[in-house]
C-alpha cells in the first residue's frame, strides 16, 4: 500500500520538462531530477515537525539550476543535446552537497550550498554595493554577519573536458570518493575529481574497423564497496565485471555474465530485446540487477552462467513486438532500482505503470502514476493488464496501453519506503502509509 | 539458503495451422517477426548495423542506429536557424570565443576566425560513399 504524497505538477506539457533522470542522495534527504532542457531540480525532505505531523517527510523544491546548455557544432553538423542523462550524488562531507550531472558529452560537478548569513557593514562600500567616497569615511568598523533569508546556491565546481566521442550513458562515483567513471557506447573513462583535463581510458571496445561493430556498452557502475571493481552491460545482453588491479586497460573481463539463449525462442527481435538498458549493484554488493526490454534479472556475482532470478515486467508485449519495433518503443531504455534492503526491486513500464517485485515473497504488483488516479494521501490501487479473452472491469487490455506514457526513471529512498517515479514531465513521490 | 532460479512464466502460444494434420505452434515473437518481414521484405536475418540503417532511411530521416548507438546525430546547417540566431544576437552581447573554446554554442554566429580547426571525421556516415 502506498499513499501519494505529492507531485510536481504543471498545467501544460513542455518537452524541455521531460524528466530524464531521478536520484536520491545517500541519506535520502535530497532528491535530484534532471530534464530534457538541461535543468536540475533538487527537492528536499521536510524536517519532522511536532505541529504538523501529517506533513512529515514531504519533499519541496530546494534548488533549481541550469546544468547544461545545448551546443551545436556547425562544422561537424552535430547537435549536442542539453538533456541530463544521469545525476549521481557524492557522499556528504560538509554542509554543502555535491553532485555529478552529465549530458551526452560533458560531466559537471555541482556544489549546492546554503547561505543564510551575509556580511554587513563594509567600510569601502555601502549596503547596496556602491563604493563609498573614501574622503567621507571617518571611522573604521568591523563588518558583521547578519542573518538573511535562506538562499540555496548551485555553482559548477568542475567541468570535465570532453573525453567522449560517443554519447555518455552512465556515470558512477567510486567508493574511494576520489574517482568516478563515465561510459559511452564504446569506451569507459576513469576520472579524478580534482583533474578536469585528463582521464584514463579503462575500457575500449571500439573495433579497428567500424564495420565489425557488433555490440555497444549500455550501462556501467562501480561496485559499492570494492573500489577496484566495476561492471558494464552490453547491447547483446551480457555483463562484464572488471578488476582495475589486473591491468590499466580492462578490455579483458574478470567475469562474464551471460544467460544461454534458448534456440527455440530465437527471432529477429531476440538480440534487440536482450539489450540491457540498466545495470545496478545491490546495496550489499553481492548481486547485480539488469533490465532488458521485457524482464528484470538478478545475478549472483559468484555465478556467471545464468541469473538467479528473472522477473517478467510486461511479457504481454511479446505479441506486439512488430509495432513496438516500428514505433521505436522496442529501443526504450528502462531503468531498475533496488530498495534499501535489496528485498524489493522496481522498474517502469508503459501506460505510466511501474512494477515492484518482492524477492522474498515472490509477489509482484503493478501500480500507476497518474494524476487522475492519485489524490494526495490516497492509496494506490494495483493495476492489471488483461492479455486476452474476458477483460474484467478494472483491467486494461494490451491494445489500450498508451506507449507514449513510459516510466523509464525511478528511484528508491536509501533506507525508507519512499519512491520517486518520473512519468514524462511529472514527478510522483509515493510513501508508505504512516500509521 | 540457496536461491533457486525463478521459473519463467509459460509463454502463451499462438497456433498457426499449416494443414489439418500438422498444427504448428509459433511463439509470439516469430509471429511478430513474420508480420515485420511482410512489411519490410528487405530486412535481413541478423539485426546488424545496415539493416537498422535501412529502416531509418526508409523513413526518410537519418537517425543513428539503435540500442545506444548514438554515434552522433547528423543535422544539417539550417539557414533559418542561422537567421534566427542572428536576430537574437541583436539584443545580446556576442560572447567572445576564446582560444580554448572548441565548441560553438547555439547562439553564437560563427565567423571564420573562431571556427574550430577541421579535424578528420570521427564518425563516417554510412550514407557517404
Amino acid at each position: 500500500e502506498r499513499g501519494a504524497s505529492g507531485g510536481r505538477e504543471k498545467g501544460t506539457v513542455f518537452t524541455s520538462d521531460i524528466i530524464s533522470t531521478v536520484e536520491f542522495n545517500h541519506t535520502g534527504e535530497l532528491l535530484a531530477t534532471g530534464d530534457k532542457g538541461g535543468r536540475v531540480v533538487i527537492f528536499q525532505r521536510e524536517q519532522e515537525s511536532k505541529h504538523q505531523p501529517h506533513r512529515r517527510g514531504e519533499y519541496n523544491v530546494y534548488s533549481t539550476f541550469q546544468s547544461h546548455e545545448p551546443e551545436f557544432d556547425y562544422l561537424k553538423s552535430l547537435e549536442i543535446e542539453e538533456k541530463i542523462n544521469k545525476i549521481r550524488w557524492l557522499p556528504q562531507h560538509n554542509a554543502a552537497y555535491f553532485l555529478l550531472s552529465t549530458n551526452d558529452k560533458t560531466v559537471k560537478l555541482w556544489k549546492v550550498s546554503e547561505r543564510d548569513k551575509r556580511p554587513e557593514g563594509y567600510n569601502l562600500k555601502d549596503e547596496d554595493g556602491r563604493l563609498r567616497d573614501p574622503s567621507m569615511i571617518t571611522t573604521l568598523r568591523v563588518p558583521v554577519l547578519r542573518p538573511m533569508d535562506l538562499m540555496v546556491e548551485a555553482t559548477p565546481r568542475r567541468v570535465f573536458a570532453n573525453a567522449h566521442t560517443y554519447h555518455i550513458n552512465s556515470i558512477s562515483v567510486n567508493s574511494d570518493y576520489e574517482t568516478y567513471m563515465s561510459a559511452d557506447d564504446l569506451r569507459i573513462n576513469l576520472w579524478n575529481f580534482e583533474i578536469t583535463n585528463q582521464s584514463f581510458n579503462i575500457v575500449d571496445i571500439k573495433p579497428a574497423n567500424m564495420e565489425e561493430l557488433t555490440e555497444v556498452i549500455t550501462a556501467a557502475e562501480f561496485h559499492p564497496h570494492h573500489c577496484n571493481t566495476f561492471v558494464y552491460s552490453s547491447s547483446k545482453g551480457t555483463i562484464r565485471l572488471c578488476d582495475m588491479r589486473a591491468s590499466a586497460l580492462c578490455d579483458r573481463h574478470a567475469k562474464f555474465f551471460e544467460e544461454p539463449e534458448d534456440p527455440s525462442n530465437r527471432s529477429f527481435f531476440s538480440e534487440i530485446i536482450s539489450s540491457i538498458s540498466d545495470v545496478k549493484f545491490s546495496h550489499s554488493g553481492r548481486y547485480i540487477m539488469t533490465r532488458d526490454y521485457l524482464t528484470v534479472k538478478v545475478w549472483d556475482l559468484n555465478m556467471e552462467n545464468r541469473p538467479i532470478e528473472t522477473y517478467q515486467v510486461h511479457d504481454y508485449l511479446r505479441s506486439k513486438l512488430c509495432s513496438l519495433y516500428e514505433n521505436d518503443c522496442i529501443f526504450d531504455k528502462f531503468e531498475c532500482v533496488w530498495n534499501g534492503s535489496d528485498s524489493v526491486i522496481m522498474t517502469g513500464s508503459y501506460n505510466n505503470f511501474f512494477r515492484m517485485f518482492d524477492r522474498n515473497t515472490k509477489r509482484d504488483v503493478t501500480l500507476e502514476a497518474s494524476r487522475e488516479n492519485s489524490k494526495p494521501r490516497a492509496i494506490l490501487k494495483p493495476r492489471k493488464v488483461c492479455v486476452g479473452g474476458k477483460r474484467r472491469k478494472d483491467e486494461i487490455s494490451v491494445d489500450s496501453l498508451d506507449f507514449s506514457k513510459k516510466i523509464l526513471h525511478t528511484a528508491w529512498h536509501p533506507s525508507e519506503n519512499i519512491i520517486a517515479v518520473a512519468a514524462t514531465n511529472n514527478l510522483y513521490i509515493f510513501q508508505d502509509k504512516v500509521n | 539458503g540457496p536461491k533457486r532460479q525463478r521459473e519463467q512464466a509459460p509463454r502463451s502460444k499462438v497456433g498457426v495451422g499449416k494443414d489439418t494434420q500438422e498444427k504448428e505452434t509459433v511463439i509470439p515473437e516469430r509471429a511478430e517477426e513474420a508480420k515485420l518481414k511482410a512489411k519490410y521484405p528487405n530486412l535481413g536475418q541478423k539485426p546488424g548495423g545496415s539493416d537498422f540503417l535501412m529502416k531509418r532511411l526508409q523513413k526518410g530521416v537519418f537517425i543513428s542506429p539503435p540500442f545506444s548507438w548514438r554515434l552522433g546525430r547528423q543535422k544539417y546547417f539550417d539557414s533559418g536557424d542561422y537567421n534566427m540566431a542572428k536576430a537574437k544576437m541583436k539584443n545580446k552581447q556576442l560572447p567572445s570565443a576564446g582560444p580554448d573554446k572548441n565548441l560553438v554554442t547555439g547562439d553564437h554566429i560563427p565567423t571564420p576566425q573562431d571556427l574550430p580547426q577541421r579535424k578528420s571525421s570521427l564518425v563516417t556516415s554510412k550514407l557517404a560513399g
